[in-house]
C-alpha cells in the first residue's frame, strides 16, 4: 500500500527513506552522545541492561491488604522484581471504607486501605530492600506515603535509606484519571510537602512520578504527553525552589511514567528526544550540577490506550510489541497492561503471561546485550531530533497560555485533550485510523473468553469489620491528638507530612485525616468546558 | 423534525475518574444536535437524579468504566420516581460487561452502549426512542 503522504500521532510526516542528510538537516547528532553522559538522550547509565534488566513491576491490587499480599508473593515468586500496588476508589479519594460515598466500590479497583494496619497485612513477608515498591496514588498521596514510611520504619528498615515511588502526581489527575481531592493551588501545595520531606528524611524515596501516561489515554499525542508532563514537573520543581531547596537536592528523586502504544519509532524517539530535553532543562534551566538530577528516570508502560475489548487476545501480541518499545527505550521499569484489562481486573494467568512477556525480551531476544541499539538509524536519529523539537514547541505553547497550573486550572488542557480524543475516536470509528479487530478484520460473533475478576461485597463487610476493630484497639486520645496537628499545620501553612506521619502511626484512617485537610483547603471544583 | 432540542444529561456515577469516554459522547451528542449537560465526576446517585430534574432532560446517560454500574443504578432506580423521571430514557455505556446487561434492563435501563458502541448507534437510538415517546 503505497500513500502519499504520511503523517504520524505527533504531527511529523514520515518520509519513505532517510539518509544522513536527513540526520544533518534536522540537527545533526549534537544531541545523541554516549549513555550515562549529559545529554542522557542513549539512556542514563553507561551500561543501561547489561548491568541489571528493568525492574518489572505489574500493577496489582484488589479487594484487601490479604489478598493483594498473597497476589504479591505469587508475581514475586514468578520473577518479578518490584511491586506496583493498587488501591480502591474510596482509598485513591480519601474516603474510608464505612463512608456512604463509598458503598459498591470497596476493594473494587484496588486494595482497600484504612489504617496502617492495611500496609502491615499488605507487605508481611516482602523484603522491602530487595523489592522496591510503587503506591499508584495521588490524592491522598500524602497519607500513603506516610504510611508507607510509617509501616517501614515499624518493621525495623532505616527510612533514610528506603527506596520506593509514589506517583503522587496530582496536576495529571486534573487532566485525566480524576482522583483529585483538594483544589489546584493545596494540591500542588501537598506534593511539595512530600518532596521537601522525603528529601530531608527519606532522600532514596521517589516521592513524585509525573506522568505523562494519562494523559496520553486521555487525548494527548506521543509529543504532548512528554511535553506536558514536563511542564508539570516544572510546576513541582518551581515550588521546591520557592521553598528555598536547590534544584540538585530535590530533582534526582523525581521520576516519570509515559505510556508505550503507537508506532514503535515515534515511540522510541519520543523516549530519547525526552530524555535529552529534560536534562537540558534541568542543567540550562534550573542551573542543577548533578548529573543524577538531570536524569529522566522513567517507568515506560501498561500502554492500556492500544489495548481492545474486541478479540482480547490480540493485546497479547500488542503488549510484546509495547515492551519491545520499552526495552528499545531505555525505560528503568516495565509494566504491562494485561490482555483482559479492558474487561477486568487481570487474573493471575494474564498477569503471568505479562511477566513472562518481559522476561522473553531480558532472556531470549537479546534486549539486554547493547545500549541503545537503534541509535545512528537515520530514521530514528531524525525522528528524534524532530520530536525533540515538537516537544520545546508545545511547551513554549504552554508558557504562552499562562502556563501548566493556568490551563488546568482553567480546564483548557482538559478541553484541548479531550477534543483530539473525540477526532481520535471518529477516526476510530471511520477506519481513517486503522485498528485490528475493531475497524478492520473484524470477526461476526466476538468470541469472549475472558475469565471475570469477582467481586464479593462481603470483602466490604469484612473491610469494615477490620476498620472498626482497629478503631476500637487504638488510642482515641492519640488519634484526636495527632489529627490536631494536621489541620494546625496545613492552617499555618507548615508541611504537613511530619504531623500525618504521627496520625498514621496512631492508626488515625484516611478518611479521618483527608477530613481535617479538606477544613482548610476545600474541595475542588472541576471546570466544565468544552 | 421536533422543535426543541433534545435534551441529554451525560452523568459520571460514583468514584470513578475516567471521563475520556464520556467527554468524547458528550462532543459527539453536542455534534449531533443535542442539548448536552455534562455532570462532571464523582456524582452520588442523588446529584444524578437532582441534576436531571433541574435541567429537565429527556435522556439520563450514565458512563461507567470501574464496574459499580449495578449498585449505582440500584440507587439510582427510587430516586428518578421521586424525581419523577421515570419516563425519561435512562441508558448507560463504557465498561459494562455483557454478563450485567440483564441485570442492569431489569433495573430498567433502556439500553447499554458497551466499550465499542458507534456514536451513531447511539444518536440514532435517542433520536429514535424520543420521537416514539414525543
Amino acid at each position: 500500500m503505497t500513500q502519499d503522504k504520511i503523517i504520524n500521532e505527533s504531527g511529523i510526516e514520515v518520509k519513505a527513506l532517510y539518509t544522513q542528510e536527513d540526520v544533518d538537516a534536522s540537527g545533526g547528532i549534537e544531541m545523541v552522545g554516549l549513555p550515562g553522559e549529559y545529554p542522557f538522550t542513549r539512556g542514563i547509565h553507561k551500561e543501561m541492561y547489561r548491568k541489571r534488566p528493568w525492574t518489572m513491576r505489574q500493577y496489582t491490587g484488589f479487594a484487601n491488604a490479604k489478598d493483594t499480599n498473597e497476589r504479591f508473593h505469587y508475581l514475586i515468586e514468578n520473577g518479578q522484581t518490584g511491586l506496583n500496588v493498587a488501591f480502591d476508589l474510596p482509598t485513591q479519594t480519601g474516603l474510608d471504607t464505612d463512608d456512604p460515598m463509598a458503598e459498591g466500590e470497596v476493594g473494587r479497583v484496588g486494595m482497600a486501605v484504612d489504617t496502617l494496619r492495611d500496609f502491615e497485612i499488605a507487605f508481611d513477608g516482602i523484603d522491602l530492600e530487595k523489592i522496591t515498591v510503587s503506591l499508584t496514588i495521588n490524592g491522598s498521596a500524602a497519607i500513603l506515603i506516610a504510611m508507607y514510611l510509617a509501616m517501614a520504619e515499624k518493621r525495623g528498615y532505616d527510612v533514610a535509606k528506603l527506596r520506593g515511588t509514589a506517583q503522587n502526581d496530582i496536576l495529571k489527575e486534573f487532566i485525566g484519571r480524576g482522583t483529585w481531592i483538594f483544589p489546584v493551588e493545596p494540591s500542588i501545595k501537598l506534593v511539595g510537602d512530600t518532596i521537601e520531606y522525603c528529601a530531608k528524611n527519606a532522600p532514596k524515596y521517589s516521592p513524585v512520578s509525573v506522568c505523562g501516561y494519562h494523559i496520553r489515554e486521555s487525548g494527548a499525542t506521543p509529543e504532548q504527553e512528554m511535553a506536558y508532563a514536563f511542564c508539570i514537573a516544572k510546576a513541582y520543581a518551581d515550588d521546591m525552589l520557592k521553598r528555598g531547596l536547590h534544584i540538585d537536592e530535590f530533582a534526582g528523586r523525581l521520576s516519570y511514567n509515559f505510556n508505550i502504544f503507537g508506532n514503535i519509532f515515534e515511540q522510541v524517539a519520543k523516549f530519547r528526544a525526552g530524555r535529552g530535553l529534560w536534562a537540558k532543562i534541568i542543567k540550562e534551566d534550573y542551573g542543577a550540577k548533578d548529573p543524577k538530577s538531570m536524569w529522566l528516570r522513567m517507568i515506560a508502560a501498561g500502554g492500556g490506550g492500544g489495548l481492545t475489548i474486541e478479540q482480547p487476545e490480540n493485546n497479547i501480541v500488542r503488549g510484546a510489541y509495547y515492551a519491545l518499545i520499552s526495552a528499545l527505550s531505555g525505560a528503568q521499569t516495565m509494566a504491562l497492561c494485561c490482555f483482559d484489562e479492558a474487561y477486568t481486573i487481570p487474573s493471575e494467568y494474564a498477569q503471568r503471561i505479562s511477566l513472562r512477556t518481559m522476561q522473553l525480551l531480558i532472556e531470549e531476544m537479546g534486549l539486554c546485550e547493547t545500549v541503545d541499539p537503534l541509535a545512528g538509524s537515520y530514521y530514528v536519529e531524525t525522528m528524534t531530533n524532530e520530536m525533540r523539537k515538537k516537544m520545546e514547541e508545545t511547551m513554549a505553547e504552554v508558557e504562552a497560555e499562562g502556563g501548566i497550573v493556568k490551563m488546568v486550572s482553567e480546564g483548557t488542557i482538559q478541553s484541548k485533550v479531550s477534543a483530539q480524543a473525540f477526532e481520535m475516536q471518529k477516526n476510530l470509528q471511520s477506519g481513517a485510523f486503522p485498528k485490528v479487530g475493531v475497524n478492520c478484520y473484524k470477526i461476526d460473533q466476538e468470541e469472549n473468553e475472558v475469565e471475570f475478576h469477582p467481586y464479593d461485597t462481603k470483602d466490604a463487610d469484612q473491610q469494615i469489620e477490620n476498620l472498626n476493630a482497629v478503631k476500637a484497639e487504638r488510642s482515641q486520645t492519640e488519634v484526636d491528638r495527632t489529627l490536631a496537628m494536621v489541620k494546625a499545620a496545613a492552617e499555618a501553612d507548615d508541611n504537613v507530612m511530619p504531623a500525618i506521619v504521627e496520625a498514621v502511626k496512631a492508626y488515625a484512617t484516611v478518611g479521618e485525616i483527608t477530613k481535617k485537610l479538606v477544613e482548610v483547603y476545600g474541595y475542588y471544583q472541576e471546570p466544565i468546558r468544552f | 423534525m421536533t422543535k426543541n432540542k433534545i435534551r441529554v444529561l451525560v452523568g459520571k456515577p460514583g468514584l470513578d475518574g475516567h471521563d475520556h469516554g464520556a467527554k468524547v459522547v458528550v462532543r459527539a451528542l453536542m455534534d449531533a444536535g443535542f442539548e448536552v449537560i455534562y455532570t462532571g465526576l464523582r456524582k452520588t446517585p442523588r446529584q444524578i437524579a437532582e441534576a436531571a430534574a433541574n435541567e429537565n432532560v429527556d435522556v439520563i446517560g450514565l458512563s461507567s468504566m470501574a464496574g459499580s454500574h449495578i449498585p449505582f443504578c440500584e440507587k439510582l432506580k427510587p430516586l428518578l420516581k421521586e424525581y419523577g423521571l421515570e419516563d425519561k430514557l435512562w441508558i448507560i455505556g463504557g465498561n459494562v460487561p455483557v454478563k450485567d446487561h440483564d441485570v442492569l434492563q431489569k433495573i430498567g435501563i433502556d439500553a447499554i452502549f458497551p466499550t465499542g458502541s458507534h456514536f451513531e448507534d447511539i444518536i440514532d437510538y435517542i433520536k429514535n426512542r424520543y420521537r416514539q415517546l414525543a
